[in-house]
């Protein structure tokens, strides 16, 4: 690799709040075509818009998140440009003043911490959208004001990712965190969470950026890492032949796997920024921030070294549990109810997964095995009323039925009998038929062991204790 | 003396009394319009069906024993104010057939008291225009003298008053846009400080710089119609949360030990002489009645009219940019492509004066522009700003003059925009430093022509800038003459 990668992200969020940055409408995902809107969305002659002020409230957190400083006297500007569904002929945003600045993400890649500068996270409306109308002899468009005006926040990286993995990376923390700041849903398919990636390439050992080229709108991260790889060596190529690369803006194609140009810099806009004079400044005091710092979650960085610290659980059991925010939550109710971490690590991180996996990717927020449940399934265990075996096949009942497992055991006779009486009937009935294996085992051969537990526990239909089991084959083989 | 001739207050006595009623009242002036608009062409849109339903609904309201001031009031919005289902123009043929689907909130408030709107009054298009001559509906004559201008941009609602074709109107001031046509028409016309009435449905020309207010026949009307769209709106964030004054009830105040400041850059050489006239006996009366007038400085005048078309069209640049045919108004036709259909609707939509101001604005916004113009400006107004703060540590009030002269002729200036945006000079500094002011009759011209008299306050100092204007009324009678139509 003669060239390194220099990569900068632009995050475009969309916050969930209920009613749009500058109007009391509904911003709702996928309802009928402009019925979300209002004369202040639809940008009619004589409109205001009034800022909500949830949106600041949503961007202070991000900003606290993520180690910036919060600006304590904020404008909102007028960015100016033609389009069709750009109601106003200028998108609301922040320019020279943004909320948040000068913040930082640590990743990892490779087992090494990095640190990635957060330029600056700002406020801003977003645009309506074309709809191409699929009708024989029609070419026009039609415009959907549904999404005009709903809030989102612009969240600038530095320059300081140097492979497609740390951009991944960083953008996984990022979208980790803005979920659990329940601030934003993430969806990527629906645009909910979008990144622009500028990428530029330089000799290995320059300090001097090349010339960059910007990836718009990209949806998924497989395609984002896809996007950043394919222009890294179109660049390669392009400087390899001794050409320069165009500064641009470039659109990824997930069929092809490949980028191509959508605008060249010649058609770069003047977009005339300037104060919206219908917007006062919004002045934020001190203790309005100490407020929003007081609903500031756990986040996962912290979340983890808890785990591992104070519940002692391996550092990779806490990296899956806090993955997301309502993983997190159902392992730390469970734990609340049955207070052994690593066994509640175990059944999480196995069958609840597993049973979510294979249910179609279930949320964990509609496992019908609630932490209570669960809890009350592992203390049957933890009494010896059922094994751990008898467990799974419990769970998987209360997984379909969401019946407490209590009622389960009692149903289906599934208690575990740990009776000595009836466990010794067993185990000499397993012994007097295989006489054979009986001359081996004590001729010696002491894994035949396994085979004497697996008859008795056969015998029992599983519900013999196994404790009980080896105890009593102990004795007798030995004896 | 006819109804169409009362004042909100007079016609307010008669309909509480029950000797007129409203329907009475709106039949008159329709017909009055009827008579001598084709002459004055005040209304671009006159609604007859709509008044009279609103004029029932007044009387039912008024028998029921339930009048406020403007119950039943016959009155006329300039074409900037958005109307639920009355086509408002904004005198440009971009929005020619524009019919809003809500009402601002000036309008919701006369509504709410029982307002009747008789129709929509001309102006110049977006606002833009000291004469009336740029909507696109044609020009307002003054009916004080059919071949001169009534002022503007709220030329209509002044010559409406004028010709007494609706008891009062609201207007629009961005550099003087009530004011200045006051003085044209005789009449009264009250800029309130930014802030103090709700933009919220009002067209926007410059953003930072309009404020709705009344043209009437007298103050005790200007307070009146104040009062009533004056306040607080959570609709629009720069309005002012402070509580809304009984104007009239402090009208009689007087002046006794008032000190009246006489900014020396507003009385310079070259003022008209009957208006310098008109100004000297002003200050004399008001000397009689016991203020005390000093001279103040507002250091910074000269540079207002610069620094208002810089911003005043940087923010038209913008607050323009949504005339693109998309989604309302004039859409151009055979055009082929997206650009070509904005552009061709914004050139066939737009008058020469609209598209001058957003040339200069573009430019004064774009990009290297930028700060040697609009941030500039923006400089430069916090310095002028800073002079009125200063002068009124010293005076309760500003006395000038409106405009340096008598109403001009139609098609006198229209050569010559520069002479043009002169002519409000004196009104413009107000807007920069978002204050309030008054236009009041204060004589005529040797030729019959009216001159009208400035009155400038503190922030939110309307009550006392209209009992100051008070104070003068009662003691001359030029609100009282008539124009000859």
């Amino acid at each position: 690799m003669k060239y390194q990668v220099v990569i900068g992200l632009e995050v475009h969020t969309q916050l969930t709040t209920n009613t749009k940055i500058f109007c009391g409408c509904s911003t709702r995902f996928g309802a009928e075509p402009n019925s979300q809107t209002c004369p202040v969305c639809l940008g009619f002659p004589g409109a205001l818009p009034v800022l909500n002020k949830q949106v600041v409230e949503n961007a202070i957190l991000a900003g606290l998140a993520t180690n910036c400083s919060i600006t304590q006297r904020n404008v909102f500007a007028r960015k100016n440009y033609f389009y069709p569904d750009l109601p106003k002929g200028y998108q609301i945003s922040q320019f020279d003043l943004p909320i948040c600045q000068h913040g930082h993400l640590d990743i990892e890649v490779d087992g090494e911490t990095k640190r990635i500068g957060i330029t600056r996270i700002h406020m801003e409306e977003d645009a309506g959208k074309l709809v191409h109308a699929d009708i024989p002899g029609v070419d026009d468009s039609c415009v959907d004001l549904n999404r005009a005006c709903t809030p989102l926040l612009e969240i600038v990286s530095e320059p300081d990712m140097r492979s497609p993995d740390e951009a991944i990376a960083y953008l996984k923390k990022l979208h980790q965190i803005v979920m659990y700041l329940g601030i934003c849903d993430g969806n990527l398919e629906e645009g909910s969470f979008r990144c622009d990636a500028n990428v530029s390439l330089m000799p290995v050992g320059s300090t001097v950026f090349g010339t960059r080229a910007e990836l718009k709108n990209i949806n998924s991260f497989k395609f984002i890492k896809q996007a950043i790889e394919y222009e890294i060596e179109r660049q390669a190529e392009i400087l390899d032949d001794g050409g320069k690369v165009i500064q641009e803006t470039r659109l990824f194609d997930p069929n092809t796997g490949t980028t191509r140009s959508m605008r060249g810099k010649e058609e770069a806009h003047d977009y005339r920024y300037f104060p919206d004079p219908d917007l006062v400044p919004v002045l934020i005091p001190d203790q309005w921030i100490e407020d929003v710092r007081a609903t500031l979650p756990e986040l996962p960085e912290a979340k983890r070294a808890r785990y591992v610290a104070e519940l002692g659980l391996p550092e990779y059991d806490a990296e899956v549990l806090v993955s997301s925010r309502e993983l997190a939550a159902y392992y730390e109710e469970t734990v609340a109810l049955f207070p052994q971490a690593k066994t509640v690590s175990n059944w999480v991180m196995g069958e609840v997964s597993r049973a979510l996996n294979e249910d179609n990717n279930r949320s964990i927020t509609d496992c019908a095995v609630t932490p209570a449940l669960l809890a009350d399934l592992l203390k049957l265990m933890e009494k010896g009323t059922i094994s751990g075996k008898i467990a799974k096949t419990v769970f998987d009942e209360m997984y379909k039925t969401g019946k407490a497992p209590e009622k389960i055991v009692e149903e289906k006779g599934l208690v575990q009998v740990s009776d000595t009486g009836a466990i010794e009937a067993m185990v000499d009935e397993v012994l007097k038929n295989n006489p054979a294996q009986v001359e081996q085992y004590r001729g010696g051969k002491e894994t035949v062991f396994g085979f004497f537990v697996g008859q008795v526990m056969r015998a029992s239909k599983g519900k013999a204790n196994p404790a009980v089991v080896n105890e009593l084959l102990l004795k007798k083989l030995n004896g | 003396m006819e109804i169409f001739d009362l004042t909100i207050h007079e016609l307010h006595e008669k309909l509480k009394a029950k000797e007129v009623s409203s329907v009475e009242a709106t039949r008159a002036m329709l017909e009055r319009i009827e008579a001598v608009d084709g002459q004055v062409n005040a209304y671009i849109t006159v609604t007859p069906e709509q008044a009279l339903v609103e004029a029932e609904a007044a009387d039912k309201r008024i028998a029921a024993g339930d009048i406020a001031p403007l119950t039943g009031i016959p009155v006329g919005l300039k074409d900037i104010f958005i109307t639920k289902g009355i086509r408002t123009t904004c005198g440009s043929r971009i929005l020619e057939n524009f019919v809003p689907p809500y009402d601002g909130t000036a309008v919701a408030k006369l509504k709410e008291q029982g307002a009747v709107i008789v129709g929509k009054l001309n102006q110049d298009e977006f606002a833009m225009g000291s004469s009336n001559e740029s909507s696109y509906f044609g020009p307002v004559k003054n009916p004080w003298n059919l071949e001169c201008t009534p002022g503007g941009s709220s030329g209509g609602s002044a010559a409406a008053i004028a010709a007494r074709t609706a008891t009062a109107t609201l207007g629009t001031d961005t550099g003087g846009s009530i004011r200045q046509p006051a003085s044209h028409c005789s009449c009264v016309g009250l800029k309130p400080t930014y802030g103090r009435v709700s933009r919220y449905g009002v067209i926007a020309y410059a953003s930072s710089l309009d404020q709705v207010g009344p043209l009437t026949r007298d103050v005790t009307d200007a307070a009146l119609l104040l009062g009533a769209v004056a306040g607080y709106d959570p609709k629009d964030s720069t309005s002012v949360n402070t509580p809304v004054p009984d104007y009239v009830a402090g009208l009689a105040t007087g002046v006794k030990g008032l000190k009246i400041g006489l900014p020396k850059q507003y009385f310079i050489e070259g003022l008209d002489p009957d208006v310098k006239r008109a100004m000297d006996e002003a200050i004399a009366l008001y000397k009689s009645l016991g203020a005390e007038l000093r001279e103040v400085s507002l250091p910074h005048t000269e540079y207002a009219v610069a620094t208002y078309y810089l911003i005043a069209t940087a923010e038209a640049s913008s607050n323009l940019a949504r005339y693109d045919g998309v989604r309302f108004g004039h859409r151009a036709e055979d055009v082929r492509g997206l650009k070509e259909m904005f552009a061709k609707t914004r050139a066939e939509g737009f008058g020469s004066e609209v598209k001058r101001r957003i040339m200069l604005g573009t430019y004064a916004l774009s990009s290297g522009y930028y700060d040697a113009y609009y941030v500039k400006a923006q400089k430069v107004r916090t310095l002028i700003m800073q002079d009125f703060l200063n002068a009124f540590n010293e005076v309760d009030v500003l006395l000038t003059p409106i405009a340096p002269t008598p109403p001009f002729k139609i098609g006198e200036k229209l050569a010559d925009p520069l002479q043009m945006y002169l002519s409000d000079i004196f009104t413009i500094p107000v807007n920069l430093a978002g204050t309030c002011g008054i236009s009041i009759p204060a004589g005529f011209s040797a030729g019959g022509l009216p001159i009208g008299l400035q009155l400038i306050g503190k922030p939110f100092g309307e009550a006392t800038v209209l009992s100051t204007a008070y104070a003068f009324e009662r003691e001359t009678q030029w609100h009282l003459k008539k124009a000859p139509l």
